[in-house]
C-alpha cells in the first residue's frame, strides 16, 4: 500500500496512518505515570518563587532585602540591583540585536503583575514567607489600565496588516442594504491545565532545562543566547506537556531568573510560577474591538466589506491580534478595505492564544453576517451559501481546497437545520428560549520544515526520535503510525522518543504546522531507512537474500521478503543477526537541498526563518469549519447553556481520526468558555487583572459542555503537507463563540455584541 | 507560609480549649483554611485537626426534626435520604455547592464558617486595604471590579459577599447552631458587616460549632434551593433562593413561607419581607413577583452588580413558583 492513496477516514483499523488508535501515552497520564517537567526528580534542589508588581506604572526604587535573606532558609534573593549578566536573545525570527543586556527583573515597571524579584530558599514555603518581608519602594507613574480606559486613545496603525481591494466604501454607500456594528472580545488567558514553570541545572556550563514546551529546539537557543553558551550546551527536556495553547513556545523572564539563581548558587533550582502568576508571566489573548460595515444587495450578495480592528498591547511591543484575519477569506467580496490598530496600555505583551487572529476576527465577520441574514430577512446558511468564496479574493489565488460548503451542508444535515424557526424568540420549552446559530471558522495551513531520526535496533524494534513535543494533541502516536506505515513494521515494535531538544530539530508545536511537518519528516527518514535495510539486505556479505538476485525486497509486518516467487523471508532481528548489524540509524529532514548546511538546520529549528505562510505558493491554503450551536437561554435569568453542537471540518486528511476528533472537541469547548465564561477583570485603579485565579476566571466544566458531534468534510490536499492533512488544532475554536452568540440572538432577539455572553447582558 | 505547629486534639475540650491562644485556628476538612493560608490571607500559629474527633459527624433524622454534626462532610448530608425527604432545600444547597472533590473534603461546621470570594479580600500583597483584615484600613473593592459583590448588608467598611450556599437554606428555616454552651439560631449567628466586617459570627474563642438542627415542617419538606450563575458548575451564585411553602387547606392560600437570599449579602439573608407579604395570599405568579421586589429593599449597588438588583428577585419568584407548581 502507498501511503499516497487516500483512505477513507477512519478505515483503518490496523495502526497505519488514518487509523482510530487512542494515544499512546494516555494511560501513563491518568496513572500518573507521565513525568512532567517539574516532577523530575533532581537531587539538591532549591526553590525559587517569583515576585511581581502591584502597580501598573512606574519605577522599583529599593527592594530592602535585609529581612528576607535573615529569614529561614532564604539562599538568595535577587531584585533589580543584581546584574545576572544576560543579553538580549534572538526574536521569532532569529534576529538579534548586538550587544544588547537583558534585565529579565527590570527596574522599570510596565504593567502590574510584572516579575521584579525573586526569593530562591532550601523549601518553597519557606521562599514564600521570605517574599512578606521584602520592602519594595516604588515610584509609581499614571498608568493606562486597558483598551476601555479613557487614557488609551485609538493606538495606532498596523501599516502592515492594512488590506484593500475594490472600492470599499463607495460600494458600501452604492449597497441597497447595509449593517454597521462594534463586536469586542476580552482579555482571555490559556489557562492550561499544567502551569509554567522549570527545573534548571548547570553541570560546569552545561545546563539542563526541564520544562514544558512547544519548541524544544528554540527554547534551548533561548537560554544559551541569554547566557552566552554555544548552542550545544543546553538541553531542555519537554517529554510532557500538561496544555500549551500557544503560551509555551518561547522561553520567558521566570527561566532566566531561575537558571540565573542556579548558577549563582551552585545547585539546581526549582521555580514553579504559581497559578495567579500565570496571568501576567506571559501574555494572552488582547483585548479587542473591531467595527464590520457589510454592504449587500437586496437579495443578499456581498458588495463590500470594511473592517476597522484594534487590540491593546503592551507600552514596550506592538503586538496586535489581528482582528482582520478571518474577515477577507470567508466571502466572496469585490470591494474589501481593513485596517488595525493597536493601542498600548500597561499590560503584559499579549500572546498567541489558540486560533491567533482568526478567532476574534471570526467572532466580527460570523456575526456581522449574522446581522446582515436577519436584516435581510434571510436564512443565515442561505447568506453563507450565496455568498462562498469560490477563490481567496485578496490573492486572486485558487484555494488547494475548500470544502466549506459540504462542511455547511453536513453540518446543518447533521443539525437539521431546515427545522429552524427563522424568525428570533420563536423557538422555546417553558420559560428556556430556544435558539440556533451558525459560525464559520478558519485557519491558515503553515508549513515549516523538520527533521527526525529512524533506528532499527538489533531487538527489531524500531525508534523514532524527535526533537517535537507532545501536549496533547497526538504526536506520539501519529509518529508511530507514520512509521509504521513508511517502514511495514507493526505499530507495537516502536517506540517515539520526543520532547528533548538533543533529539533532531522540528516544526514549533503552534499554528497548527506542527503535524504535517512532522509526519513528513519521518515519513521521508523512515522511507530511507526502508530502503536503506533493503540495501543492507541485498548486498551484505553474509545476507541471505545477497544470492537471490532480486533487485528489491518488501518488508511488511515486521518481515523483509523477496518480492514475488520463493525466496527468504525473515524478522528484522533475523535479518540484523544475519547480517552483523547492531543498529541502523538514518536521519533525514525536510530542508530543500541548497539548505543542509549547519546554520540553516539551527535557523530552521529555532526561527521562523523557513516557515511559509498559507499564500507563499500557488494556491491559497486553508482549514475550514462550520459551527451549529443551539443555546437555551432563560428567560428571566439570562443564563446561557449551549445544549447541543454539531461542527463540519475540512482539515484535509487526518492522520488519526479518534486524536484530531479529540483536538476539535478540545477546540470547542474552548470557543464555548470564551463565548459564556471567560474575560480579565482589570481594576481600572492600577491595571491588575483581579480575577487570576481559576476560581474567579471561569474555563467551562463537564456540566457546560452537550455532547459535540464533529463531523470530518476534509479530503486529502498534497499541496499543504507531505501526507494530505491541514491543521486541525487551532480550527476549532474559531467561529463557535460567534455561532453562539448567533444563537442567542434567535432565542432571544438580543444582540450581545461583547464577550463573554453573561447572565447580566441578557437580563 | 508561614511555619505553625500542627496538633491533633485529643477531646473535644481539648480543642476547645485550644482555640483559646491567639493564632489558633480549628482544621477539619480544610478546604477553606488551606485555601486562605496559600493566598496569604490566614496564617495561623497553631492548627488543631479534629477531623478525627469521633461522634461529631451523625446525621439524625426523625420525627422532630434534623441534626447534623459539624464534622459531617458535605457529601454524606447531601446523600442523606431522611434530609431530602425532610428539607430538599438542604439537600439542594449541598449538592449545587463546590465540586464534588470539595464536598468530600468539606465539612458542615466549616462549610459554615467560609470566608468570602472577594477577590480582594484574597489578594493582600496587592491590595493591603481591606476592613475585613486589616480593620481600619479601607476597602479596595469599592470602586474596583464588584461584579461578585453583595448588594444587601453591605456598609461603607466592606461589600463583601458571603458565598455559601448552605446557611441559606439553614436561615430560611431557622436552623439553630449547637456550639456546646449555648444554642444559636444560624440566623443570628452571622453577623451583619456594618462597623466591624472583620467579625462576622458571634463565635466565641473556646467555642467550636458542634452541630445544626432544623425542626420539621410542612414548608421545609415543600422546600427548594434555585442557584443561578453563569457556569452550570463549581460556581458561586449570581444569586440563590432557599424557599420553602406551606399551603392553607385550600391548596393555594398560603400559610407558611420561608425565602433567604445567597450570593447577594453579606451574611445568609432571610427575606421577610417577602414572607410578610405573600403569607395569607394566594399563589398567583404576579404577586409572587412584586412581593420578590422586597427582598431588594435597601440594597445598594456598586455599579458591576447592579444586575443582582433585578435577578434575585426573578430567582425568589421562580423558586416559589416552583415550589407552588406554578412554574
Amino acid at each position: 500500500m502507498t501511503i499516497m492513496e487516500p483512505r477513507k477516514h477512519g478505515s483503518a483499523a490496523d495502526g497505519l496512518v488514518g487509523g482510530r488508535l487512542s494515544r499512546f501515552e494516555g494511560q501513563m497520564k491518568v496513572t500518573g505515570a507521565a513525568t512532567y517537567a517539574l516532577e523530575y526528580p533532581v537531587e539538591n534542589l532549591a526553590h525559587a518563587v517569583l515576585v511581581q508588581s502591584t502597580i501598573a506604572s512606574g519605577r522599583v526604587l529599593l527592594v530592602d532585602k535585609a529581612e528576607a535573606l535573615a529569614a529561614p532558609g532564604v539562599l538568595l534573593v535577587l531584585t533589580p540591583e543584581d546584574d545576572l549578566g544576560l543579553m538580549t536573545k534572538s526574536d521569532w525570527f532569529g534576529n538579534r540585536p548586538d550587544n544588547q543586556p537583558y534585565a529579565p527583573l527590570p527596574r522599570e515597571i510596565s504593567y502590574n503583575g510584572e516579575t521584579i524579584a525573586a526569593v530562591i530558599a532550601e523549601s518553597r514555603e519557606q521562599a514564600v514567607e521570605a517574599i512578606k518581608l521584602l520592602r519594595i519602594t516604588y515610584d509609581e507613574t499614571p498608568g493606562v489600565a486597558d483598551l476601555h480606559d479613557p487614557k488609551a486613545g485609538d493606538g495606532k496603525v498596523m501599516d502592515n496588516l492594512s488590506v484593500s481591494w475594490g472600492d470599499a466604501e463607495a460600494a458600501l454607500a452604492a449597497s441597497a442594504v447595509t449593517i454597521e456594528a462594534e463586536y469586542q472580545t476580552p482579555r482571555e488567558y490559556h489557562v492550561a491545565m499544567e502551569p509554567h514553570g522549570l527545573t534548571a541545572k548547570w553541570d560546569g556550563d552545561q545546563l539542563t532545562i526541564w520544562e514544558p514546551s512547544q519548541w524544544t529546539h528554540a527554547m534551548a537557543l533561548n537560554y544559551a543566547e541569554w547566557f552566552g553558551l554555544p548552542p550545544d550546551n543546553v538541553r531542555l527536556i519537554s517529554t510532557f506537556v500538561g496544555g500549551g495553547f500557544g503560551s509555551k513556545g518561547a522561553a520567558l523572564a521566570y527561566g532566566a531568573v531561575a537558571a540565573s539563581a542556579a548558577r549563582k548558587l551552585g545547585r539546581p533550582v526549582k521555580l514553579a510560577v504559581t497559578r495567579p502568576q500565570n496571568f501576567t508571566s506571559y501574555g494572552g489573548r488582547a483585548a479587542t474591538r473591531q467595527t464590520i460595515k457589510l454592504g449587500a444587495t437586496k437579495d443578499g450578495v456581498l458588495q463590500a466589506i470594511v473592517h476597522r480592528g484594534a487590540s491593546e498591547t503592551s507600552v514596550t511591543t506592538d503586538y496586535p491580534e489581528q482582528t482582520g484575519a478571518a474577515t477577507p477569506i470567508l466571502y466572496k467580496v469585490e470591494n474589501y478595505s481593513s485596517q488595525s490598530r493597536v493601542v498600548p496600555v500597561n499590560t503584559v505583551t499579549p500572546g498567541a492564544l489558540r486560533g491567533p487572529g482568526k478567532n476574534p476576527s471570526a467572532f466580527g465577520i460570523e456575526c456581522a453576517m449574522d446581522e446582515l441574514a436577519s436584516k435581510l430577512g434571510m436564512d443565515p446558511l442561505e447568506l453563507r451559501l450565496k455568498n462562498y468564496a469560490d477563490r481567496d479574493y485578496q490573492t486572486g489565488k485558487p484555494w488547494s481546497t475548500r470544502m466549506l460548503r459540504e462542511a455547511l451542508a453536513q453540518g446543518a444535515e447533521a443539525f437539521g437545520w431546515s427545522k429552524r424557526s427563522h424568525a428570533p424568540r420563536s423557538m422555546r420549552e417553558g420559560r428556556q428560549l430556544i435558539g440556533w446559530g451558525i459560525g464559520c471558522g478558519t485557519f491558515p495551513v503553515i508549513q515549516a520544515p523538520s527533521a527526525a531520526m529512524i533506528r532499527i535496533l538489533a531487538s527489531g524494534r524500531v525508534e523514532v526520535v524527535s526533537g517535537a513535543i507532545d501536549m496533547g494533541q497526538g504526536t506520539y502516536t501519529i509518529l508511530a503510525q507514520t512509521a509504521s506505515e513508511a517502514l511495514g513494521v507493526p505499530i507495537d515494535q516502536i517506540d517515539v522518543l520526543l520532547g528533548d531538544s538533543r533529539m533532531p530539530g522540528s516544526a514549533i508545536a503552534g499554528g497548527s504546522m506542527l503535524a504535517g511537518s512532522i509526519t513528513g519528516a519521518v515519513h521521508k527518514t523512515a522511507t530511507a531507512a526502508r530502503d536503506e535495510l533493503i540495501g543492507l539486505a541485498l548486498n551484505a556479505p553474509n545476507s541471505p537474500f545477497r544470492d537471490t538476485g532480486a533487485n528489491t525486497l518488501s518488508v511488511a509486518g515486521g518481515r523483509i521478503s523477496v518480492t514475488r516467487g520463493e525466496g527468504p523471508s525473515m524478522s528484522l532481528p533475523e535479518l540484523m543477526a544475519a547480517i552483523g548489524q547492531a543498529e541502523l540509524e538514518v536521519t533525514r529532514n525536510t530542508l530543500p537541498d541548497d539548505a543542509q548546511g549547519a546554520a540553516d538546520q539551527n535557523a530552521a529549528w529555532t526561527s521562523m526563518k523557513r516557515v511559509e505562510g498559507p499564500t507563499m505558493g500557488e494556491f491559497s491554503m486553508h482549514s475550514w469549519c462550520a459551527h451549529f450551536a443551539e443555546v437555551r437561554v432563560d428567560e428571566d435569568f439570562g443564563t446561557v447553556r449551549v445544549s447541543r453542537m454539531v461542527s463540519a471540518f475540512d482539515c484535509g486528511r487526518l492522520y488519526n481520526p479518534k486524536m484530531v476528533e479529540s483536538q476539535w472537541r478540545g477546540g470547542i469547548i474552548m470557543g464555548i468558555g470564551q463565548a459564556l465564561f471567560e474575560e480579565g477583570m482589570v481594576d481600572g485603579r492600577n491595571g491588575r487583572t483581579v480575577n487570576n485565579n481559576v476560581g474567579d476566571y471561569l474555563v467551562p466544566t463537564n456540566a457546560d459542555i452537550p455532547d459535540l458531534q464533529v463531523i470530518s468534510v476534509g479530503v486529502p490536499d498534497l499541496k499543504a503537507s507531505a501526507l494530505g492533512g491541514k491543521g486541525v488544532g487551532e480550527v476549532g475554536i474559531v467561529g463557535v463563540a460567534p455561532a453562539i452568540a448567533n444563537a442567542v440572538f434567535h432565542a432571544t432577539g438580543k444582540r450581545v455584541r461583547d464577550l463573554p455572553l453573561t447572565l447580566d447582558k441578557l437580563l | 507560609m508561614r511555619d505553625f505547629s500542627y496538633s491533633r486534639a485529643g477531646s473535644l475540650d481539648e480543642a476547645r480549649q485550644a482555640t483559646l491562644a491567639p493564632g489558633a485556628l480549628l482544621l477539619a476538612g480544610g478546604t477553606t483554611l488551606l485555601d486562605l493560608a496559600k493566598c496569604g490571607v490566614t496564617e495561623p500559629e497553631t492548627v488543631i485537626d479534629i477531623s478525627h474527633l469521633p461522634g461529631l459527624d451523625a446525621i439524625t433524622v426523625d420525627e422532630e426534626g434534623i441534626t447534623i454534626g459539624a464534622l459531617a462532610r458535605m457529601s454524606a448530608v447531601a446523600d442523606h435520604p431522611g434530609v431530602k425527604a425532610a428539607l430538599p432545600a438542604v439537600t439542594e444547597s449541598l449538592s449545587l455547592a463546590a465540586s464534588a472533590q470539595l464536598r468530600n473534603m468539606a465539612t458542615i461546621g466549616g462549610n459554615l464558617l467560609q470566608r468570602t470570594r472577594c477577590t480582594y479580600f484574597r489578594d493582600p500583597a496587592t491590595f493591603p486595604a481591606c476592613n475585613k483584615r486589616n480593620p481600619g484600613s479601607g476597602c479596595s473593592a469599592i470602586g474596583g471590579v464588584t461584579r461578585n459583590h453583595a448588594v444587601l448588608g453591605t456598609s461603607e467598611q466592606c461589600i463583601a459577599s458571603y458565598p455559601g450556599d448552605m446557611a441559606i437554606a439553614l436561615v430560611a428555616f431557622d436552623a439553630v447552631l449547637d456550639l456546646g454552651t449555648r444554642q444559636v439560631p444560624v440566623e443570628d449567628f452571622f453577623l451583619s458587616y456594618a462597623d466591624a466586617p472583620e467579625k462576622e459570627t458571634v463565635l466565641q474563642p473556646g467555642e467550636m460549632i458542634l452541630g445544626v438542627k432544623l425542626r420539621n415542617t410542612a414548608a421545609g419538606m415543600r422546600s427548594t434551593y434555585l442557584k443561578v450563575r453563569d457556569r452550570q458548575s463549581y460556581e458561586f451564585a449570581a444569586a440563590s433562593a432557599a424557599v420553602g411553602l406551606e399551603f392553607d387547606e385550600d391548596g393555594k392560600t398560603i400559610k407558611d413561607i420561608r425565602v433567604a437570599l445567597g450570593g447577594v449579602a453579606s451574611k445568609p439573608w432571610r427575606a421577610r419581607a417577602v414572607e410578610h407579604a405573600l403569607v395569607g395570599k394566594v399563589l398567583e405568579a404576579e404577586t409572587v413577583a412584586y412581593a420578590a421586589r422586597l427582598a431588594m429593599d435597601g440594597a445598594v449597588s456598586y455599579s458591576d452588580n447592579l444586575y443582582k438588583i433585578e435577578l434575585a428577585p426573578r430567582v425568589v419568584t421562580r423558586a416559589i413558583l416552583t415550589v407552588g407548581g406554578l412554574a
